[in-house]
């Protein structure tokens, strides 16, 4: 197709008209509302709906209630709305329907800075909704990712039933680049596994050998339930211990026995190199731009690029800790992805380059630690 | 009669599965469920094609005794699901049942939202003036002066009045009845199901065991033997003054006009802008 100027924001929205989009409700915030602006115009054009509803609470119930009618949904937000919309990430995971929720960081906290780029949501991204939950979080690093990223957003909250978490920031929503649409025919997409049994044979929860069960849409003829509470295998509520025991089980290992699918990373490092810088996100770019630097003052630095920060990408940082002597982890925030860099790595290699105040990490402030010592 | 009473709920409810329910013996919630089968199956509706969405309370977990497409979803926001279904599956009649507390306090918003637009939702607020699941808090809809757990000494917040709320918010149906005359809310709930728009029906129900232990006011049976005595209907009421009126429930059909739904509205936006761009 053709290659354009485009932002972050709007590679988002076509990531996921790419993937299959069809509904997406949301509550205007910067800065994110541009993904909002361009899928109103563009989801009609293909048939898909769209709606701005009161709220973000109402945005992302409204997605879910929109997939369980069988339509790939979205939506996206920032801080605040972000914060909103915990308690329905917690019920899409509960309730295993697919869902993708873009936020586009701010600097928090409460009301922040709307204006100025930060990572601050990393934890929230992991922990935000209460209860144990798994959960997936990807992190784009540049407008052509942003729009990879979201086909795989999508594609992964199809294939194993879960809300899925894009993770921008306001650097890589805001930023133009050069930007080649791929042809959208020619693009990977993933739908949910649908069932072939019987109305009356279906379970909604129930055992099955990949731990994703089989996604009825509502209105396809079989009728089930769906609840936040905990349930049994047809989806009634259950306070059975041997019926929740293994629910909770079944959906994080439905994550787990699959990372080598869902976290992804770019690395360029080799066991001889003592530092390697790892990182993610806006950050990453300034990262790449220090290493390269140091690598024309003859330093050794590798670098591993996070995409996916959720599942944690331990069996890569394990690897190369073994041999790396010092990990360098800059971000806009004050040391949030740092602290599983440390569980993995161990806290005496790691070495946090931090900013909070709306601006990036610079390229000099990680050579300099790449230099220091 | 009573045999066919019968036959009607068995093939509506999931008897094998989720009985007995939750509910205190007595409590109005389970006639309006009663009432809504009987509405579902006098239109007669396909089960496949109903979706009944709730929020949580008592009155939340109504759906799941239904053998329809059921979703019992989260606090307040019943109508905000609801919303993105529908919009998805234009096709299916959905049907919201909600709490005064999930309608009104958390979900008010929502309640407010989906009446403007006029989305073609049903929705029914079983109104027992409190918070009954977690244990008799006072709710949006409790009366002056009532007793709640949190309201130890009267509650002093003038009641949210519904109907009226959803009438001002744009809603095509709204009409209130209560749980002791049945068949007229059976008959309100069939015609707020088919009308094409946002559609709102009041049921009226009590709760014995929060509200009306903690304001002495008897048992299940005397609790709906009130609502007989202090309903009346909406022709009637509108001969009293309205000083007589004031602690008087007027039941009857209170707002009933054509507007265009929502989801059909937006169809035509879609067929408006694929002609423009020359069809896909
Ligand atoms: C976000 C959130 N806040 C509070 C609660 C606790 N809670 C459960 S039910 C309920 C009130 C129920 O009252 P109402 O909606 O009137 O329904 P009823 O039980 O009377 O049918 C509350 C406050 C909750 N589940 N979720
Ligand atoms: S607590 Fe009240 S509303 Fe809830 S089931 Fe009992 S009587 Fe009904």
């Amino acid at each position: 197709m053709t290659v354009k100027l485009m932002q972050g924001n709007d590679a988002v929205g076509w990531g996921a008209l790419a993937a299959g989009c069809r509904f997406y409700a949301g509550y205007p915030i910067t800065p994110s509302t541009e993904v909002a602006e361009m899928l109103s115009r563009e989801l009609p054009k293909v048939g898909g709906k769209f709606i701005q509803m009161e709220d973000e609470i109402a945005s992302l119930a409204a997605c879910i209630g929109a997939s369980v009618g069988g339509l790939k949904s979205m939506t996206a937000t920032s801080g605040p709305g972000f914060s909103l919309m915990q308690e329905h990430i917690g019920y899409a995971a509960m309730t295993e329907v697919p869902c993708v929720v873009v936020n586009v960081q701010r600097l928090g906290p409460s009301t922040g800075q709307p204006t100025s780029a930060s990572q601050g949501d990393v934890m929230q991204a992991r922990w935000g909704t209460h209860g144990d939950h798994p959960i997936i979080a990807l992190c784009p690093t540049s407008v052509s990712q942003s729009f990879d990223l979201t086909v795989k957003a999508f594609n992964f909250s199809e294939k194993y039933r879960t809300p899925v978490i894009l993770l921008l920031d306001e650097v890589i929503g805001h930023m133009r680049e050069k930007f080649d649409m791929p042809d959208f025919d020619a693009i990977e997409r993933v739908d949910r596994i649908a069932t072939d049994v019987p109305p009356e044979w279906y379970k909604p929860y129930g055992d099955s050998l990949s731990d994703v069960p089989p996604m009825a849409n509502f209105g396809d003829g079989y009728r089930y339930h769906i609840t936040g509470l905990f349930h049994d295998p047809h989806g009634y509520p259950t306070q059975r211990l041997d019926e929740i025991d293994p629910w909770i089980k079944r959906v994080h290992r439905k994550i787990e026995r699959n990372l080598h699918d869902i976290v992804l990373y770019e690395e360029d490092w080799d066991p001889t190199n003592k530092t390697v810088v790892v990182s993610y996100g806006a950050s990453a770019r300034s990262a790449r731009h220090a290493v390269k630097l140091a690598r024309q003052h003859r330093l050794k630095v590798g670098e591993i690029t996070l995409l996916t920060i959720w599942p944690f990408a331990e069996e890569v940082i394990a690897r190369m800790a073994r041999t790396a002597r010092r990990i360098i982890v800059p971000e806009m925030n004050l040391g949030q992805l740092a602290l599983e860099v440390e569980r993995v790595a161990g806290r005496s290699k790691v070495v946090r380059v931090n900013r909070a105040n709306g601006e990036m990490v610079t390229p000099q402030e990680i050579l300099d630690a790449i230099e220091g010592s | 009669m009573a045999q066919h009473e019968e036959h009607t709920a068995y093939e509506y409810l999931r008897p094998s599965k989720k009985f007995p329910n939750v509910w205190c013996s007595g409590c109005g919630i389970g006639v309006v469920m009663s009432a809504l089968i009987r509405a579902i199956d006098n239109i007669g509706l396909e089960k496949d094609n109903v979706a009944l969405v709730s929020g949580i309370g008592c009155t939340g977990r109504m759906p799941v005794y239904m053998d329809f497409n059921t979703m019992h979803t989260t606090h307040g926001r019943a109508l905000a699901f609801a919303t993105g279904l529908k919009i998805a599956r234009p096709e299916l009649k959905v049907i919201t049942i909600m709490g005064d507390g999930d309608a009104l306090a958390i979900g008010g918003n929502h309640f407010i939202h989906s009446a403007r637009r006029n989305i073609g939702i049903t929705a029914i607020v079983v109104n027992n003036n409190i918070y009954g699941m977690t244990g008799g808090q006072y709710s949006p809809t409790t009366p002056i002066g009532g007793r709640a757990t949190t309201a130890p000494y009267g509650n002093i917040e003038p009641p949210m009045p519904i109907c009226e709320l959803a009438q001002a918010a744009g809603a095509s149906y709204v009409a209130r009845s209560t749980v002791y005359h049945a068949a007229e809310l059976e008959r309100y709930i069939e015609q707020a199901i088919r009308k094409d728009g946002f559609g709102l029906v009041e049921a009226v129900s009590y709760c014995h065991t929060g509200y009306g232990r903690l304001n002495k006011l008897g048992t299940a049976v005397d609790m709906m033997r009130a609502l007989k005595e202090t309903s009346m209907a909406q022709a009637a009421a509108q001969k009293l003054a309205p000083e007589e009126r004031e602690n008087k429930i007027v039941r009857g059909v209170l707002h009933d006009v054509e507007r265009v739904e929502y989801t059909a509205r937006y169809q035509q936006l879609i067929d408006q802008v694929q002609q423009s761009i020359g069809g896909r």
